[in-house]
């Protein structure tokens, strides 16, 4: 049981604080409720641009790291397609050097030119660190492409292509800046050896003149329900094959988000899932072999992708994955391998919980879902689940309409 | 509203209080020795087993990687899902890792599930028996993995830079290729099973929130199994660093990227100038504030990431930069390394900026022992290197205490190009 307080200030800024006696290190976690599915198409990549830009100064604040370190403290952040979380640890006696940092890139960026333009040739590196220069690195972009029509999880977090980043301009920034990182938009999360009421205090005095803001409405196109089966081929200069084939299921909050967790777990977690043991190792079609979804917050994708053997064909290699995919629809799982996804699912999220850290990142993952409370109840969700809840999701999503298969071929 | 212009009064880190919280340690029946660490909240701990079976014991090339891989994958009584079965069903991890000087067996589970999983974990200990078929699959596909590998600068750099500081005949300076994978045989694994996990000298470290009997329970898994605690081989390789100095490779001639590696060779951390290298290198290129992330990523753009350390290595180490860097701005950015390399060496680091690391690295140090399998992760690395916390508080004393002239003069000593490797593959 994760323990928590939550207050909300007037300008709309949700904190939350949950203690722990246990560490001198305090965290100090702000989430916004902007990703890579809020972006203009013309302009992808920009959410990820922008948590660059929060590093580089802020309105009385010329450098953000510094005086962080200089508190022996270290920070991250990261932007996903559905949010971004910013998050810092440092000794708890310090901790208000961070409220100040925090609360000053909140009331405004500084907006110079030297880090937009330094900080779009870094994205531009971390582009072709990831995407361009490594084997296999676009195979996201194009099955994002071929699953999505409308709704913005057709491109990456790191954006559709490197010139929406190199064409990103100041006013951008502002507009982007005002329109998101508002308290009404935000999340602040504090964990550590805290006292609710100090945090209270703390969060009054440096976010509570920071203007509301305007509630960010999200009215994303929805995706319109796959009818037909997509498939698309790619020739690269890869050494061999690789195959990757995805489902549509359901959103974060919706029943079967849950069932499709365990369904993955079951076909692909660990050397003894049910495709790890007949692909890669009775069959031997798959060198390497990955089934996992997004975990995102609206309906996302189920992927099975892998690697294969030399002088195996893509079309047996799925023919392979079909014929597992057929079964687990038609012959009901046991209890017993129910079980140990299940028993699997509470020991991921016992591990994940041991670090401050992870607690405070999940508080507000949680609370921007809808309700912090839910890291509480996810356990309860997963164990109620039946071995015929397993059976009929995978009927409802392992349809051939709603694939989207993309043969990855190794240019001789 | 509150003063923004001003930083709120901090308190320094290098003022507080900083403790490496002891291990409690036991001898198992057989003469194994524990180290344990008790605490953590959540009802989960780790149990570890080291075994002196790294890369440096084995006589033919991946014998030691494959031997640990292969551990999973079979025992008289257990096939390979059978075994990896057991373990996923009580939701444990059972990981194994393949080091230089050590290899590793490491179970990760709840509280609860624990009796089950020691008896299984001993199991692979004793009665492995390395299938035929399950070495045929496992080098065709490690043979693969190393051809995508091969394709990745990066991947290249790392290999070869080690070569360079080592040599090929010394462990840290050996690799792979697809024909090692080839010309590997069962026995070979069999034989260096039996010498050094069966017949091997292991120690075991355990933390989390330890269950009472602990230590019976570890005693019965494993304190009557037939280690040889002195059986240990005394081998010793002399590294053989190369004559030229300067690589330039082509890999791929479509990548949009360099992968730069430089580095020298550099003593263990028994060497005094160790610790004292440590803050230096911070300074240099350890942490996101550094003077090379500064110049090279946060004022010319050049990288997504520029990093230099001190590599972990028991017997001797090696000062490496590395960084993955746009095609065109290669040699600029080395030049840059080197520029950094020369105001270090000629300008004394000014006081603010040393006071911001001597903070920084206790901060990190102090987020660093957080939780129970920190603490022990920190212990099982002095323990190994033969250190003991006196080194702990050493470095920290040197932290709080280097001075400027001091770092100068350690850059003239180490930071000097002609010194260095210098790599580029493209």
């Amino acid at each position: 049981m994760i323990e928590y307080d939550r207050f909300v200030l007037d300008n709309g800024l949700r904190v939350l604080v949950h203690q722990d006696h246990s560490t001198p290190m305090a965290v100090v976690n702000i989430m916004y409720d902007v990703g890579a599915r809020d972006e203009n198409p013309e302009k992808t990549g920009f959410a990820h641009l922008f948590e660059h830009l929060m590093f580089g100064g802020s309105i009385h604040i010329p450098d953000y790291d510094e005086p962080l370190q200089r508190a022996g403290g270290e920070n991250n952040a990261y932007t996903t397609n559905d949010l971004t979380n910013y998050y810092c640890q440092l000794p708890t006696e310090n901790i208000e050097t961070a409220f100040w940092l925090e609360s000053d890139r909140m009331l405004s960026l500084a907006f110079g030119e030297k880090s937009l333009s330094v900080q779009k040739k870094v994205v531009c590196e971390e582009f072709k660190e990831h995407y361009l220069n490594k084997p296999y690195g676009d195979v996201w972009h194009k099955m994002r492409e071929l699953a999505y029509k409308v709704h913005p999880y057709r491109w990456m977090t790191i954006g559709k292509e490197l010139s929406h980043v190199e064409n990103a301009n100041i006013d951008d920034v502002k507009a982007f800046f005002w329109k998101h990182y508002r308290p009404v938009n935000a999340i602040l999360v504090v964990a550590g050896a805290v006292k609710p009421d100090d945090i209270k205090r703390l969060a009054e005095k440096w976010f509570g003149d920071i203007p509301m803001g305007e509630k960010y409405h999200r009215h994303l196109p929805v995706e319109p329900k796959q009818t037909e089966a997509r498939r698309a081929e790619v020739y690269a200069k890869v050494p061999v094959d690789a195959f990757i084939k995805t489902w549509h299921m359901d959103a974060r909050l919706e029943k079967g988000y849950y069932v499709a967790d365990l369904i993955t777990e079951i076909l692909g977690g660990g050397a003894s899932s049910r495709l790890y043991e007949s692909l890669v190792k009775e069959k031997q079609l798959f060198s390497a072999l990955d089934v996992h979804h997004w975990g995102s917050t609206d309906k996302g994708l189920l992927a099975i992708e892998g690697r294969l053997v030399n002088g195996i064909t893509l079309e047996a290699a799925e023919q392979a994955v079909e014929e597992e995919l057929a079964k687990i629809q038609s012959i009901t799982v046991s209890e017993n391998e129910l079980q140990k996804v299940k028993n699997k699912t509470e020991s991921m999220i016992a591990f994940e919980d041991m670090s401050v850290m992870n607690r405070a990142a999940s508080l507000a993952t949680y609370e921007l879902l809808g309700d912090a409370q839910l890291m509480n109840t996810e356990l309860g969700k997963y164990q109620e689940i039946t071995v015929g809840d397993i059976q009929q999701y995978c009927k409802e999503i392992f349809r051939s309409n709603n694939s989207n298969t993309l043969f990855y071929h190794a240019q001789k | 509203m509150p003063d923004r212009k001003n930083a709120p009064q901090i308190i320094d880190a290098v003022d507080m209080h900083i403790a490496l919280k002891p291990y409690e340690s036991y001898t198992l029946d057989n003469g194994v020795e524990v180290y344990a660490f008790n605490g953590g909240e959540e009802e989960v701990l780790m149990v570890e087993l080291v075994f002196f079976a790294g890369n440096w014991y084995e006589e033919k090339n991946i014998v030691a990687a494959t031997t640990n891989f292969m551990l999973k994958n079979g025992t008289k009584k257990k096939n390979a899902f059978a075994l990896n079965e057991h373990f996923e069903f009580y939701g444990a991890y059972l990981n194994r890792h393949c080091y230089n000087e050590t290899a590793t067996i490491t179970l990760h589970c709840l509280n609860k599930h624990l009796s089950e999983l020691l008896p299984v974990t001993a199991e692979i200990i004793t009665d492995s028996v390395f299938p035929e078929q399950e070495l045929g699959i496992y080098k065709q596909n490690q043979k693969q993995r190393l051809e995508i590998n091969l394709k990745k600068c990066d991947f290249i750099a790392n290999r070869l830079i080690d070569e360079y500081i080592y040599g090929f005949h010394h462990p840290y300076g050996r690799y792979t290729s697809t024909l090692d994978y080839e010309a590997l045989q069962r026995e070979e694994l069999e034989a260096f099973y039996k010498q050094y996990y069966t017949h091997g000298k292991c120690i075991i470290f355990t933390a989390g929130k330890l269950p009472a009997d602990i230590v019976p329970q570890l005693n019965k898994a494993f304190g009557h199994l037939p280690f040889q605690q002195n059986n240990l081989s005394d081998k010793q390789f002399n590294p053989a660093p190369a004559e030229l100095l300067k690589y330039n490779i082509l890999n791929d001639p479509d990548g949009v990227q360099g992968a730069i590696r430089i580095a020298q060779p550099f003593p263990n951390r028994h060497h005094p100038d160790f610790s004292k290298m440590q803050v230096l290198n911070n300074i240099f290129g350890g942490y996101f504030g550094s003077r090379l992330m500064s110049n090279i990523r946060e004022d010319k753009g050049y990288t997504y990431g520029i990093h230099s350390h001190l590599q972990n290595h028991i017997h001797t180490s090696a000062l490496v930069v590395s960084t993955e860097a746009g095609r065109d701005v290669c040699e600029a950015t080395v030049a840059e390394v080197y520029k950094e390399m020369a105001i270090l060496r000629t300008e004394p680091v000014e006081e603010e900026e040393l006071a911001l690391v001597r903070n920084y690295m206790i901060g990190s140090l102090i987020g660093d022992l957080d939780g129970p399998f920190h603490i022990i992760a920190r212990w099982k690395n002095y323990i190994l290197n033969g250190v003991t916390d006196e080194y702990f508080y050493k470095s920290i004393d040197i932290v709080k205490n280097i001075s400027a002239e001091e770092l100068r003069e350690l850059a003239r000593k180490y930071l000097n190009p002609e010194q260095f490797y210098e790599l580029l593959v493209v």
